[in-house]
């Protein structure tokens, strides 16, 4: 079982929480934080699991993540998961985030938090994994954005307000992850991340 | 066109959000949260009604507010309304913020539920979706009181779409783990084993995930899974890469699904039925060609996929361990994977191997790869995989090499990373003693440990170290000269210096001879590190010295000038003080008789687990290491370590010791059954008897740190056995033999107590399990298992227990017992479970004993006497004397004998302090009328330790006279 997805930058804010068991917010933040500790001091061609101690709870947990680009993709998960089976449907979510939102970059994650965990619940629902396959995953998103546009009143004008926004933080803006083909695009993927 | 449009957002919302970016410090940015949350309070709290759009609005503030780590303590209401919107983009950002910020407030709650009832009940895919994901995602008792009988229905229903079906079996996987006595076992379950052939991969693969759990409690009701997992898991494994279209995942066919597929099977021994396991074994055999194959794609993605198959079935082939052919080649596929460029698969491969080593069958196999791990062991990189490696030089250890293993890892040592170093001390020390052919070998090991990682040596570590060193003779005079060469070194660790003042202490002697050791340098070179220790060493040396005053009387007055100096005498420290005093009071006043008996070599220590093991356990968890000796001591009968019985004392061996065998580990009596130190304990009272000191911290063996390593030591024994060993315990069953009700069994992570009850040749046992972590046991499987011999006299029936079981949480197992003729054994009852992830197994003896089926009979003197004399022939009489091992006292006795089952009969002897009972054995076949007569020794009753028993058991049968009067002995 996945007990924990976490998600944030290189200078550990959080990008995306979602705990699978019932945890004060306290515990929550400690958590994230010795997390990115533990993440942070590794290099990229060290290897991408490593036992987190009583972080969460279980001796046997363990923290399998990716790093892609500004972002760390930390999934804490039970003795159940398949390790490598985790790392690709790390692979997964990233590469879906990336056809919805094209080219997903850190603002996307910042900006559309609720978008996020609607992805992210098409991919795992209460800690189990859900559905593994691309295209079904994308094609229900698909289904609720005609949904939502469907019940309109959301118009034009705060996409000018989000793309300013955007425009403003420049000095902020991370690369570009491109996930579509990381092997070329994002040095730092290369070997294995 | 990307599925999320970005100009959908909302205005308020991105301009909060860029708000808190621009702010500069910290403090600025709690100021404009602390802000906003005033703001959506007063909106929430006032008189105008807000849209949809505006509470959508605010609760997604919110949750960006929340993630940020700032507490929220409001907006649950709201957002409890947004769930009975009909509006999809509403509801969903309700059913978000609840899984998100869940409140176990029970008014929400009762709300929650309601709207989620209403979504289920609603027919439409998208709503039954949001609700399912969001019971999924809460997955507290409450919902599953309200749910649990609701969704298996939504799951088997036939008109259910895909979708919905996918999200019902994990919701329901959900709730079965966290209130498994909420879900309902029913008609639906064969359905859902039918779903493994459902033309939806999605659904298949939930619901395998969905049975992989299930099966693990009730393994019979989802038995039918094996074969179908087995067909389907055969139709991937052999279909062309683009048949599974959507599911092909970089050339791989439907990994996941393979890897959960695989899991299920593991639940299970190998299939039965011969087509099932070819068929089985053909996959396996095809996934472990395909490894060899050339890559169809470069990307890292393909190769991970398959490796991720791969390793699954290696576990499987592991978990099934029976198939010599099949755990060969997966050891061979491992070990390439042992020298392959990525990190990740070397890291994998290593723990793989690790389990690969304890099957027989590939033990040898994993033993040739022994230089590519100690040559992991230098060059990674990453600590998480030279911890792995050196886990795996850990399990293929063994005699033939263990002298290369324990040299490596102490090489490794120098310069292993801190957070790794003491577990590794431990292990080392452990292979040491295990395989040590030599014993100067084992004393060089642990002493080089103490100079290369002399912090990191616990007290366990060197506590054993004199055990072993006091228990056996033929490495005494080679430990003392080694430590006394240790000593030399210029700068040695605290630790060195306790064992050195300890092993000089006992066994200085033996070098005294050497004028280069001579009584004065010993006693100098230990003196010039006194001053750098602390309290606790500088104790123990004043210890060695008052040893040196028996071993050396030509040393005393140096001795006795540095006892009595004023840095000793008036130390600051009261128990260096106090030792001091009393060390020179009787050095000067006991005779050399005395002095010699107070401070006797200390008697051997009783032959337990390694205390060092015990550590190691609790610091891993007793998963990995329990793992480990279990299967050492299955694989070999070479082993010595603490399951070698100790030539030591073989004399003391003939002793009648009961306890001495405690648990069938050793068989070095307990010191305190052996008269000497009792006498000189006593001895000492009188010499101590005007000091204000208690004689204790003198006693040999007593040194009060061995105190407490001993103590430590016999309590871990009893509750930390290398699993398998049975507990035999005949120690336990005596606990039970005259009584029915208790704690049989107890480690960290189980209890085991009885409840039982007999009438005439029928009996019912009820065996509690405890799972005293807060982890779940997962395939529970206790089994009563009789001998052949023991088949035939008694009959028990168990019903299976659940599988699971939770952290804190207790099962209940009912044997109903019927007994056919007497016997002699007892039934053993087998424990397997897995904790975190390893295998544990553990056997104790079941009491049921031969008195249980005991009717007592009341009769008069007479008749007694008449029936007594009856059953004179001696192959009805069985006679034994023995020491008593409790005090006597009259009223425990007859409570004894009369639980033991009898009638005590009084005013029948005509000694009134004898004891007498009647009564019958019930079986099935057989009545069996049994007599007995217990007389203690008056005459010996001035000490304890000769007080004296004689039990006479007069019975129709002489097998039934010899068992009762084994059990009834042990009791007094």
């Amino acid at each position: 079982m996945i007990h924990a997805i976490l998600v944030f930058n290189s200078h550990g804010r959080p990008r995306l929480a979602r705990f699978y068991q019932r945890l004060p917010e306290e515990a929550q933040q400690q958590i994230i934080r010795e997390t990115f500790q533990l993440v942070l001091k590794r290099d990229d061609s060290i290897c991408n699991f490593l036992e987190c101690g009583s972080l969460l709870g279980g001796s046997d947990y363990k923290l399998i993540y990716r790093h892609y680009a500004t972002l760390y993709f930390v999934f804490c998960v039970d003795s159940s998961e398949s390790e490598l089976g985790i790392l690709d449907l790390i692979q997964v979510f990233v590469e879906t985030l990336d056809k919805c939102f094209e080219n997903v970059c850190e603002l996307d994650l910042i900006f559309h938090v609720d978008k996020v965990h609607y992805i992210l619940q098409e991919v795992v629902m209460g800690g189990m994994v859900l559905e593994t396959n691309m295209n079904e995953i994308v094609a229900q998103i698909d289904a609720q954005s005609k949904l939502e546009k469907s019940e309109g009143g959301l118009s034009a004008a705060p996409a000018r307000a989000v793309s300013a926004v955007k425009n403003i933080n420049l000095p902020e803006l991370p690369r570009n992850i491109n996930i579509g083909d990381i092997n070329i695009k994002v040095p730092s993927l290369s070997p294995f991340v | 066109m990307p599925a999320v449009s970005k100009g959908d957002g909302m205005r308020g919302l991105a301009v909060f959000i860029s708000d808190i970016r621009n702010c500069k410090s910290k403090e600025a940015e709690i100021k404009r949260i602390n802000k906003e949350l005033a703001n959506i309070r007063s909106k929430f709290k006032g008189d105008k009604a807000l849209d949809g759009y505006s509470k959508k609005k605010y609760v997604c503030k919110l949750l960006f507010i929340f993630l940020l780590g700032h507490d929220i303590d409001f907006g649950h209401m709201e957002a409890v309304n947004l769930l009975s919107s009909n509006r999809y983009t509403e509801k969903q950002i309700g059913y978000l913020f609840i899984s998100v910020l869940v409140n176990s407030n029970s008014e929400l709650i009762r709300l929650i539920n309601n709207a989620i009832k209403n979504d289920l009940a609603s027919r439409n895919p998208i709503f039954m979706g949001l609700a399912l994901h969001c019971i999924a995602n809460v997955g507290s008792r409450e919902m599953a009181e309200a749910f649990a009988g609701e969704i298996p229905k939504i799951l088997v229903a036939g008109d259910t779409m895909d979708s919905v079906k996918q999200s019902a079996a994990l919701c329901l996987l959900r709730l079965y783990r966290t209130s498994p006595d909420l879900v309902p076992m029913g008609d639906w379950t064969s359905r859902v084993v039918h779903l493994l052939n459902d033309q939806h991969l999605g659904v298949v693969t939930a619901a395998t995930s969905l049975i992989t759990t299930l099966a693990q409690k009730n393994p019979e009701e989802f038995k039918t899974s094996v074969s179908l997992a087995v067909s389907r898991l055969s139709r991937i494994v052999t279909s062309a890469s683009t048949d599974l279209q959507d599911y092909t995942y970089y050339f791989v066919p439907a990994p996941w699904l393979s890897v959960k597929l695989l899991r299920l099977l593991q639940c299970y021994p190998p299939p039965e039925d011969p087509a099932v396991r070819g068929r089985l074994t053909e996959c396996l055999e095809t996934i472990l060609n395909k490894a060899q194959e050339p890559p169809k794609s470069k990307k890292v993605q393909h190769s991970n996929a398959k490796n991720a198959v791969l390793f699954e079935a290696i576990s499987l082939i592991i978990h099934h361990d029976s198939e010599p052919n099949l755990l060969v080649r997966a050891c061979n596929q491992l070990g390439q994977f042992l020298q392959h460029r990525e990190t990740n698969l070397r890291y994998l491969a290593l723990e793989s191997m690790c389990t690969l080593a304890s099957s027989e069958f590939s033990h040898e196999a994993v033993k040739t790869h022994i230089e590519t791990v100690i040559n992991a062991l230098k060059t990674e990189r990453d600590v998480s995989v030279r911890q792995r490696a050196v886990d795996l030089l850990y399990a293929m250890c063994d005699r033939s090499n263990a002298q290369q293993i324990v040299a490596e890892m102490l090489n490794y040592l120098e310069t292993a990373d801190y957070s790794i170093r003491e577990e590794i001390v431990l292990k080392v020390a452990i292979l040491a003693e295990k395989y040590a052919v030599d014993y100067t070998w084992y004393v060089d090991t642990i002493l080089n440990l103490i100079r290369i990682a002399g912090d990191y040596v616990s007290e366990e570590v060197w506590y054993r170290v004199i055990q072993i060193v006091i228990n056996r003779d033929d490495v005494q005079g080679y430990a003392a000269k080694t430590v006394f060469e240790a000593l030399q070194a210029p700068a040695c660790h605290e630790n060195l210096v306790k064992v050195g003042g300890y092993i000089l202490g006992e066994f200085g002697n033996l070098i005294a001879g050497d004028p280069r050791s001579s009584p004065l340098i010993q006693f100098n070179l230990l003196h010039s590190k006194f001053h750098l220790c602390s309290v606790p060493t500088r104790a123990l040396l004043l210890s060695t010295y008052i040893k040196f005053v028996n071993l050396f009387p030509e040393i005393k007055t140096t001795i006795q000038d540095v006892l009595r100096s004023d840095s000793q005498l008036k130390n600051a420290d009261v128990e260096l003080q106090q030792r001091a005093v009393e060390y020179l009071r009787l050095s000067t006043i006991a005779s050399t008789d005395i002095l010699a008996t107070v401070l006797e070599e200390m008697p051997p220590f009783p032959e337990r687990e390694s205390s060092i093991l015990a550590k190691l356990k609790k610091k891993k968890g007793p998963s990995t290491v329990t793992d480990l000796e279990e299967i050492k001591k299955e694989r070999s009968s070479d082993m010595n370590g603490s399951a070698e019985p100790t030539p030591v004392n073989a004399s003391n061996v003939s002793t009648p010791s009961p306890s001495a065998d405690l648990l069938g580990l050793g068989a070095v009596p307990l010191t305190n059954s052996a008269p000497a130190p009792s006498s000189s304990g006593s001895l000492l009272v009188d010499v101590f008897s005007d000091s204000s000191s208690v004689a204790a911290p003198l006693a040999p063996g007593s040194e009060d740190n061995f105190a407490s390593s001993s103590d430590l030591a016999s309590s871990e024994v009893v509750s930390e056995e290398p699993a398998d060993a049975v507990h035999d315990a005949d120690e336990l069953i005596h606990k039970f033999i005259c009584k029915n009700n208790g704690v049989l069994f107890e480690n960290q992570l189980l209890q085991i107590g009885l409840k039982s009850e007999f009438r005439q040749n029928l009996g019912r046992m009820f065996i509690f399990y405890g799972n005293k972590t807060s982890t779940q046991f997962l395939n529970f499987t206790p089994t009563v298992i009789c001998s052949d011999e023991l088949q035939s006299s008694l009959n028990l029936q168990t019903k299976p227990v659940d599988p699971i079981v939770d952290g804190g949480a207790q099962v209940q197992q009912v044997v109903n017992i019927e007994c056919i003729s007497d016997f002699m054994d007892a039934p053993i009852l087998n424990i397997q479970f897995r904790y975190g992830g390893t295998l544990q197994n553990l056997s104790v003896k079941l009491p049921i004993t031969l008195n249980k089926f005991f009717q007592p009979t009341e009769m008069s003197s007479q008749d007694f006497f008449q029936r007594w004399k009856q059953l004179s022939s001696p192959k009805q009489e069985v006679q034994n004397i023995f020491k008593a091992k409790h005090p006597m006292d009259t009223e425990i006795t007859k409570a004894k004998i009369i639980g033991f089952g009898s009638a005590l009969l009084e005013e029948v002897d005509p000694n009134p302090a004898n004891f007498v009972g009647a009564g019958i054995i019930h079986t099935k076949t057989i009545q069996i009328g049994c007599l007995l007569r217990l007389e203690p020794n008056l005459q010996a009753q001035c000490s304890v330790l000769f007080q004296m028993y004689r039990l006479t058991l007069r019975t129709s049968k002489e097998a039934v006279s010899q068992r009762l009067c084994e059990l009834l002995s042990e009791q007094f």
